[in-house]
């Protein structure tokens, strides 16, 4: 299979196009060839992950790039970055990590973008529409683009993401391809209760055991009786999409490419079909915590980043409540999302609980969280699937309302009624 | 050598390397799962966990999990803690792609080499391996005593 490029395609890859396009360009094409893709395509929006500081390699591409002037040409919004950039100084994060982080967003800001600082862009006015070709970074987003909306985006990594919004062009390969959207692993619910169904902790559960089960492979969840909202989706895509390699999922009944069984797997029969029961849901969860005792020292909530509806359902829960002292509570979320709970109420209650904000970024990816912090407790598949690697702390996973009561009580406090043998 | 194996791979990054083998058959996000400045494997969930794997050829079936995998690939090259080369079932994009950057960036690429999964199985921790250009793979005993 050879590569064929269009007139303006060679222009950009000569340099006729600038300097920033050609470094594009070069890239784009080189992976064009690791895709044994046949020609390019365009894409019309892109999610750039790239803006996470890792250090001074990622500072250097967005700034050699930035120094270029490159200007990304499809509507491009910004993942988190790797700090908070006006509230960094209320946490112990290095001033020299800090300056650095704020370079790289300056670096990402300057080429046209939209500084929307948020791992879940699909809950912002970038979300893209059904059937739309984007270049999307950011696993958990990459999973709910293509299979909560059906938009289309390969699995992109950070340093790729950037190249497609420069030259606004892509292999035509991957999921961008009807053909490579099918189904290949079946996960059939087998006597899983309704009342577990509705659990919001039962997305997080599935997802983390879903990853694990399809590896790389885009698995078909069948036999689902209720009908989920987008934050559980959200918690599903985000779980798989750390345990495993999921860019794409099927729920039948649920998710735009699903109507049926038959449509997920584009007719094909599936290599494979799971039964998943309550005893393997049972393990999936106790995998996501790492913490035997019941102390702790931090809540922390927002992984994907906080909805409007999550805000609303932390404050209707914590409302008139204070948590106790030894335990610290914080939230993660992006500033729009943040200002637009605080327009509508919520934030208050949460700041006379006691809990923090931080937007921008998250615990993951700024150096924020003082040593003193060695025992987590979240709703966060991501969050509880990371942090042990990450931040060296131990985790404990738990629905928001166990996150609620244990914020309160000093301790760990879980109803284990639904998962109970 | 005695006992000396030779697969074929599939180059994705072509390049030559030799090292001792870090082998797993559970996919790793490097990202969450890689110390860019130890090259420590820190998924605390990950078979390989505790292994230092700069130097060695790291053999996993692909990667899963973050986005910023090629991105802490990238770091660890620059900073001298990557792998010599990586393996894999399959081609890996994440893994190709931070490749292709560290040759922009720095030429620096390092060889990802794509096998098939009966050849993969082949692959043992410990062996010393051998890639070549073409992708031709010898595997054989680490002369050091283990």
């Amino acid at each position: 299979m050879t590569l064929t490029l269009t007139k303006e395609d060679k222009a950009k890859l000569d340099g006729s196009r600038g300097p920033a396009v050609h470094m594009a360009m070069s890239i784009i094409v080189r992976m064009a060839e690791v895709y044994q893709a046949e020609r390019l395509m365009d894409i019309t929006a892109a999610h750039i992950d790239s803006t996470l500081y890792m250090g001074d390699a990622t500072l250097e591409f967005a700034e050699r790039l930035a120094n270029l002037s490159a200007q990304v040409i499809v509507p491009t919004s910004l993942n988190v970055s790797g700090v908070d950039e006006h509230n960094w100084q209320e946490w112990p994060v290095p001033p020299d990590w800090a300056h650095k982080a704020q370079r790289q967003m300056t670096a990402y800001r300057s080429m046209g973008t939209v500084p929307t600082w948020t791992c879940a862009p699909y809950q912002t006015e970038l979300r893209p529409e059904f059937g739309q070709q984007i270049a999307w970074g950011e696993s958990n987003a990459i999973a709910f683009a293509n299979s909560v909306i059906g938009a289309r985006t390969e699995r992109y990594p950070d340093l790729l993401d950037i190249c497609a919004a420069i030259t606004g062009r892509v292999p035509a390969a991957g999921l961008h391809l009807a053909e490579n959207r099918a189904g290949q692993i079946i996960i059939r619910l087998v006597d899983v209760p309704t009342c577990v169904q509705e659990d919001d902790s039962f997305y997080p559960v599935l997802g983390n055991l879903m990853g694990e089960l399809a590896g790389d492979r885009i698995p078909v969840i069948d036999g689902l009786q209720v009908q989920p909202n987008e934050d559980q989706l959200k918690s599903l895509c985000a779980a798989g999409a750390s345990s495993g390699a999921i860019a794409l999922f099927h729920f039948v009944g649920i998710t735009p490419e699903a109507p049926t069984l038959e449509a997920a797997l584009q007719g094909q029969p599936a290599e494979e079909i799971h039964a998943v029961n309550m005893h393997e849901l049972r393990d999936s969860r106790r995998e996501l915590t790492t913490s035997a005792g019941d102390k702790l020292d931090m809540v922390v909530l927002g992984s994907p980043h906080f909805s409007l509806a999550e805000f609303k359902q932390l404050g209707n829960l914590l409302a008139g409540q204070h948590r106790h002292s030894d335990v610290q509570i914080l939230i993660t979320s992006s500033r729009a999302m943040t200002a637009l709970a605080d327009k509508a109420g919520w934030i208050a209650p949460l700041r006379k609980f006691g809990a923090k904000l931080t937007v921008d970024t998250c615990i993951l990816t700024t150096p924020m969280l003082p040593k003193t912090i060695k025992i987590l407790m979240t709703n966060s598949a991501k969050y509880a699937y990371y942090s042990p690697g990450l931040l060296d702390t131990q985790v404990v996973f738990g629905t928001l309302e166990d996150c609620v009561r244990s914020a309160v009580a000093g301790h760990v406090v879980r109803d284990e009624s639904l998962w109970a043998d | 050598m005695a006992n000396e194996i030779t697969l074929h791979g599939r180059p994705v990054i072509p390049g030559s390397a030799s090292g001792e083998g870090l082998v797993s058959n559970a996919p790793i996000s490097f990202w969450g799962g890689y110390d860019q400045n130890t090259s420590e494997i820190i998924d605390r969930r990950h078979p390989l966990s505790g292994q230092f794997a700069a130097g060695k050829v790291l053999a996993v079936p692909f990667s899963k999990g973050s986005s910023t995998t090629t991105a802490v690939m990238l770091e660890a090259i620059r900073a001298g803690n990557a792998p010599a080369a990586i393996l894999t079932t399959g081609t890996d994009h994440f893994f190709a792609l931070a490749s292709i950057v560290a040759d922009e960036m720095y030429a620096k690429p390092i060889p990802i080499i794509a096998l098939n999964p009966e050849d993969f199985s082949k692959l043992e921790s410990g062996q010393k391996i051998d890639i070549k250009q073409d992708g031709t793979i010898l595997l054989s005993r680490l002369s050091k005593s283990r």
